[in-house]
Order: structure tokens, then C-alpha cells, then sequence
């Protein structure tokens, strides 16, 4: 009895090279690289202040990304982050304008928002079966018209609450930023949701074959359905983050997270047609795009320079490893 | 069925579209102060026309099955261009516009070259090539400036005859000369194949690699004719990322309104046009009826989601759920 479980259950090696994936390995491979070309630039690169600041940095986009990732893995796409994420912020400061009562309901509200805007593009991609792209612009397009009758045009006025600062800045264990923290509990959250529950076993499915799903008889309208609310909500979350860091919101704050949270992603691994990727590929594609976005600014790369390094560099990597199969 | 009906269903997406965009543009004139003159026909016609070039781009990486995030880059980066070279005597200036032309189809065959023989997501790929453009438009026109030669700008955006309005002239003219010849083409015909199934396109031996090129090549090429367009229009270059990231938007949400497929493989760069009418309309609408322009941008998007959820009303005709998920 015991030697045939001994054969049942696969050997530490074999169980390491079923796991291993050589896009996470080679994103990995390329952040040792960018800390290398960064340390010559820069002699304080290395040092532990530096890089517990760009972690700190990461984990707004890192937040973010989660959000795309689960829609991604579903095989669709989405590209309302930039204005839920930025009325996650606003809705945030705005609550604080309501006394105590709201100051306290200040994350709970920017969290709300994003959810909402996220099942607005539910309803959209899973019931309507509008395709997501198109779905998601126009809850862009959306979400942006309601931010600027809200603000009437401008950055409101109102101001972070001290818990969405607390949670941005603070420092609850010494050494570790809170942001950082909260980035953890996302990841574990994720991580538990994609390796461990039948959502996430759900989410692989659908991005494989989502008739094959729907006939095992699994409501797969209602997991697509979750899995943008929860995109929505994340993308929200870390416009919450980012208006406790800035202390408060701005218009524009979200456009410098689409492509990033996207690339991120993708150059993690996972399959932008879904049903293919693990989330520690993602975390590994946000610690590079933050790497890569502050080794550009340490270079003192003026914006044009910064835009089509950042361009080459997504294309260079995903011809490298992210080639689709060959179809036909 | 006879032949008119064949004919007929082939083309329903663009005849709704040209219905639509017809009655929208009745409405808006009906409720002008002015009514249609041949300014207000020329100024709606210009406008139009600019949208049209960026829309007829993404309507040829859309048939083949794609997607085109980077047009709106392709025709920012072609204004930059077209405000240094388009200057000068009559001849210097034709070669600037064949250098502005040249630039478009070179983004049209980088986009295609990677999608195509690189093998990556279309999507993907077009935001990358799209932050490239637009780092290059940059370094072009760090700030807002430039010239065009005037002359011809004034003659293009302006009326034959003091009624037609040019522009629509040179839509019509860039339709005929590269639209009708590409649609009737081995070429043309094997990209609507490849988009409406690639793989039996492949299996029939239609050289899906060859054809999907060629319409994003042709993308680029209207993508920069757009370039050119906005240039003879506003007189100047200009790197505005909010201004490149809109017409992307606006040229998925016409190529919708003017009755092509995302899925590929349907729709005409006819229906493609009037799409871009009826999604400039929406907004010249909202000026005519007076809407505060705080509200203006909401409205846009209202409109855009009911646009787009029209095309849900097909699924009450699917008779097997499985059809929901192709």
C-alpha cells in the first residue's frame, strides 16, 4: 500500500519540472539583468532603501494587475482601468467629505465604485457577449464622463482620509511598507483563489474552452460575471492606494496604468487568450515593468526615449518567449 | 433567393449603417440654426472625413480578424511628420506627401510584420508599436508647431465648385483607388477568408500570411492619410497622447456603428465610413442641442454603450446556447 503511493505521488524534482515555467524563469532572468544594468548607473541601486522603495512603487500596479490578470486568464481583456481606477480614487476622497461616518466608509466606497464599473462590463462580456474590448472602452468612456460632471473638470478638492494614507504609506511592521503589506495579502488572496477554489480551477476552464465548461454544467456567465467585478474592485483598490500615497486624486492619475498592468501580465506568462499563466508570473512582470520604469527615469530618459524603450522592450521580450503556437 | 436578396444580406451591416447615419444627420440639420449650407456641409464633411481615413484603418485589421490599438498613434505620428515636410514649392511638397504615405505603410508593415511572422496578439502588439509611434511623434514635435503648405491644405479642406466639399472628394478618391481595388484583389478577398476562418482559409490554400499583411499595410497607409488629413486641417503638428488614445476609441466604436464584425471576416470600408460619420454626428449633435460640455463627454459614452449593445439583440436569434460562447 505504501509503495504504491510512493509511486502515485510525483518525486520533488519531477514535481519542480512539471511547475516550472520558462516564461516566469526567463522574466525572473530579466530582473536580475535590469538590477545589473541598473547598479551601473547608479551605485545605490542595490541597496535594500532602494529597492524596498520600488516594491513600494510595484505594488500599486501590482494591485492593479491582479484585476487584469483574472480577466485575462478568461481570455478577455480589460481596459477600463484607467478611469475606474481614478473613480475609485475620487469616490474614496469624496466619501471623506461626509464627516466621520464617511471618512471611515472612504476604502469600502472607491472599492464599491470599482466593482460596480466592473459589473457594468460583466453584464456586458458574460450576458450580452459584447466582445470586451469593447465593452470595457466604453465603461472607460463612461466612467470618465461621470468623474469630470463630478469634479466639473478638475482635481477635486477633497483630500485622502488617514486610513487610505495609512494604508499607502504607513509602516506597521518596521521595514515594511504598508502598501508592500497589502500587495502581500492581494497575492496570497489571488494565489488562493487561482490554485485552490473551484472559481479559479473555473477561470482556467473558460479561458480554454469556455462550451466545454458551460456543458460540465458550470454557470460560466456568473464566474465571468465575478471575475470582472473583482477586476473592477482591484483596479479600484488601487486608485484608493494612490490617492492615500498622493494624498489625494487627479484627473489623469489612472493613464499610466493600463499599459504597464498589461504588460505586466503578459510579459509574466500568462496567455493573452486566456486559460495559461500563474500568478507568480505576474508578480515577476510587475517587479520588471517597475524596474524598467525606474532605471529609465534614473537614466534621466526624456519621455519620447521612455515611451518606444518601453514599447521595444515589451515587443523584445515577447518575441523572445510569448510567441503564439504555430496556428495553421 | 434571388440574386438582389444575396446581395442584399451581404451588405445589410452597411446599408444600416448608411440608414442610421442618414437619419442622425437629418435630425442634426433639422435642428441647426443655420441648416445644411455649403460651410456647414464643409466643416461637418472635414471632420467626418479625418474620423473616416482613421476608421477605414481599423476596419482592414478588424476584417482579417485583428485589431489596430496603434491607428490613433499611426496618425499622430504622420501629423508630426507631414508638419515638417509637407512644405515648400508644389514639388517638394508632393514628395512630403509620398514621404507622410510612406511612413504610414512602413507602421502598417512593422504592425503587420510582428502580428503576422512574430506570431504575438494583435492586441498586445498594438499598444507596444502604438508607445513607439507616439515616442517617435515626440521626439518630432516636443511641442505643438510645424507649418503645411497652405495652398494645398486650403484646397483640400475646402469646396469644388463653392457647394462640394473637397474633402469628401479625397475619401471618395482614396476608397476607389485603394479600397474597390484591394476588396476585388486574391489579396483582399484572402483577408476577409483568414478573418472569417483562418483555418479554412489555409486549408482552401489561400496564403493567409501574404493577404493579413497587405491589410495592415493598407491600414497604415490610411492611417496616414488620416496623419496628412488632420494636417491640412489644423495647419500644425502636435504630440497629444489624449488626442491619439481618442480616435483609437472612436475608430473601434464607428468600425461597430458601421456594421463590421470584430470577429472578423465581415463588414466594408463603405460601412466603415458611414460608422464615422454617425460617431461624429453623436457629438455634433450634443453641441447642437446645447448640452452643457461638462455632461458632453458622459453622453458620448451613454451613446456608445447603446450603440454597442444593439448588436446583443442577435442573440435572440441564436436557437443554441452553445452559439453563445463562439
Amino acid at each position: 500500500m505504501s509503495d504504491f503511493q510512493q509511486q502515485d505521488r510525483p518525486g520533488f524534482v519531477e514535481a519542480f519540472k512539471r511547475r516550472f515555467d520558462p516564461a516566469v524563469a526567463t522574466a525572473f532572468a530579466c530582473i536580475i539583468v535590469l538590477l545589473l544594468i541598473g547598479s551601473f548607473y547608479s551605485s545605490n541601486f542595490l541597496t535594500a532603501t532602494y529597492l524596498i522603495q520600488q516594491m513600494k512603487v510595484a505594488a500599486f500596479l501590482g494591485i492593479a494587475a491582479s484585476g487584469v490578470m483574472l480577466v485575462i486568464l478568461l481570455g478577455h481583456i480589460d481596459l477600463s482601468i484607467p478611469w475606474v481606477l481614478t473613480a475609485g480614487a475620487m469616490m474614496a476622497c469624496a466619501a471623506t467629505g461626509f464627516g466621520p461616518v464617511g471618512t471611515a466608509l472612504a476604502v469600502p466606497a472607491g472599492i464599491l465604485t470599482g466593482a460596480l464599473f466592473g459589473l457594468f462590463n460583466g453584464i456586458g462580456v458574460a450576458y450580452l457577449r459584447i466582445p470586451a474590448m469593447i465593452v470595457t472602452l466604453s465603461t472607460n468612456v463612461v466612467a470618465q464622463g461621470l468623474m469630470v460632471v463630478y469634479s466639473g473638470g478638475f482635481s477635486p478638492q477633497d483630500s485622502a482620509s488617514d486610513a487610505m494614507r495609512w494604508l499607502a504609506t504607513g509602516v506597521l511592521i518596521p521595514g515594511v511598507p504598508n502598501a508592500i503589506l497589502v500587495w502581500a495579502l492581494v497575492a496570497v488572496a489571488i494565489s488562493f483563489l487561482l490554485g485552490r477554489t473551484a472559481f479559479g480551477r473555473t477561470l482556467y476552464g473558460i479561458g480554454n474552452n469556455e462550451r466545454a465548461v458551460y456543458l460540465s454544467g458550470i454557470g460560466t456567465r456568473r464566474v465571468v460575471l465575478l471575475a470582472f467585478v473583482l477586476a473592477g474592485a482591484l483596479s479600484a483598490f488601487a486608485g484608493v492606494l494612490l490617492a492615500g500615497y498622493a494624498s489625494k486624486a487627479a484627473q489623469s492619475m489612472g493613464n499610466a496604468y493600463l499599459l504597464p498592468a498589461i504588460a505586466s501580465v503578459v510579459l509574466g506568462g500568462t496567455s493573452i487568450l486566456g486559460g495559461k499563466g500563474s500568478y507568480l508570473g505576474t508578480v515577476a512582470g510587475v517587479i520588471l515593468i517597475t524596474l524598467l520604469q525606474s532605471i529609465l527615469s534614473v537614466m534621466q530618459m526624456p519621455e519620447a526615449g521612455r515611451q518606444m524603450i518601453y514599447g521595444v522592450v515589451i515587443l523584445a521580450m515577447l518575441l523572445a518567449y510569448g510567441r503564439g503556437p504555430r496556428s495553421v | 433567393m434571388n440574386e438582389s436578396r444575396y446581395w442584399i444580406a451581404e451588405r445589410r451591416g452597411t446599408l444600416i449603417a448608411i440608414a442610421v447615419f442618414l437619419a442622425m444627420f437629418v435630425i442634426y440639420i433639422a435642428n441647426h440654426p443655420v441648416g445644411l449650407t455649403a460651410n456647414v456641409a464643409q466643416t461637418a464633411a472635414n471632420k467626418g472625413v479625418l474620423l473616416a481615413f482613421v476608421v477605414v484603418a481599423q476596419a482592414l485589421v478588424v476584417i482579417t480578424g485583428g485589431i489596430d490599438l496603434s491607428v490613433g498613434m499611426v496618425l499622430v505620428l504622420t501629423n508630426c511628420i507631414a508638419s515638417w515636410i509637407v512644405v515648400g514649392t508644389p514639388m517638394q511638397t508632393g514628395l512630403g506627401v509620398l514621404g507622410v504615405l510612406g511612413s504610414g505603410i512602413l507602421c502598417g508593415a512593422l504592425n503587420g510584420a510582428i502580428v503576422i511572422y512574430g506570431r504575438l496578439q494583435p492586441i498586445i502588439t498594438t499598444i507596444a508599436t502604438g508607445a513607439i509611434f507616439f515616442g517617435l511623434a515626440l521626439i518630432l514635435r516636443p511641442y505643438p508647431g510645424g507649418s503645411v503648405n497652405e495652398d494645398l491644405a486650403d484646397a483640400m479642406t475646402g469646396q469644388i465648385f463653392g457647394v462640394v466639399p473637397t474633402s469628401l472628394i479625397l475619401l471618395a478618391g482614396a476608397l476607389l483607388v485603394l479600397w474597390v481595388p484591394f476588396r476585388g484583389s486574391p489579396l483582399g478577398r484572402g483577408a476577409f477568408a483568414a478573418g472569417s476562418s483562418e483555418v479554412a482559409a489555409y486549408m482552401s490554400g489561400v496564403p493567409i500570411h501574404r493577404c493579413k499583411f497587405a491589410a495592415y499595410v493598407l491600414a497604415g497607409l490610411f492611417g496616414s492619410l488620416g496623419g496628412l488629413f488632420l494636417t491640412f486641417y489644423t495647419y500644425t503638428g502636435e504630440a497629444a497622447y489624449a488626442s491619439g488614445d481618442g480616435y483609437t476609441l472612436w475608430s473601434i466604436a464607428a468600425v461597430v456603428l458601421g456594421g463590421v464584425s470584430l470577429y472578423g471576416g465581415r463588414g466594408s470600408a463603405v460601412g466603415a465610413v458611414f460608422g464615422a460619420f454617425t460617431a461624429r454626428t453623436i457629438g455634433d449633435m450634443l453641441f447642437v442641442f446645447d448640452v452643457d460640455a461638462l455632461w458632453q463627454p458622459l453622453l458620448q459614452g451613454v451613446f456608445l454603450v447603446l450603440a454597442i449593445s444593439i448588436g446583443a439583440i442577435a442573440l435572440l436569434r441564436v436557437r443554441n446556447r452553445l452559439d453563445w460562447f463562439e
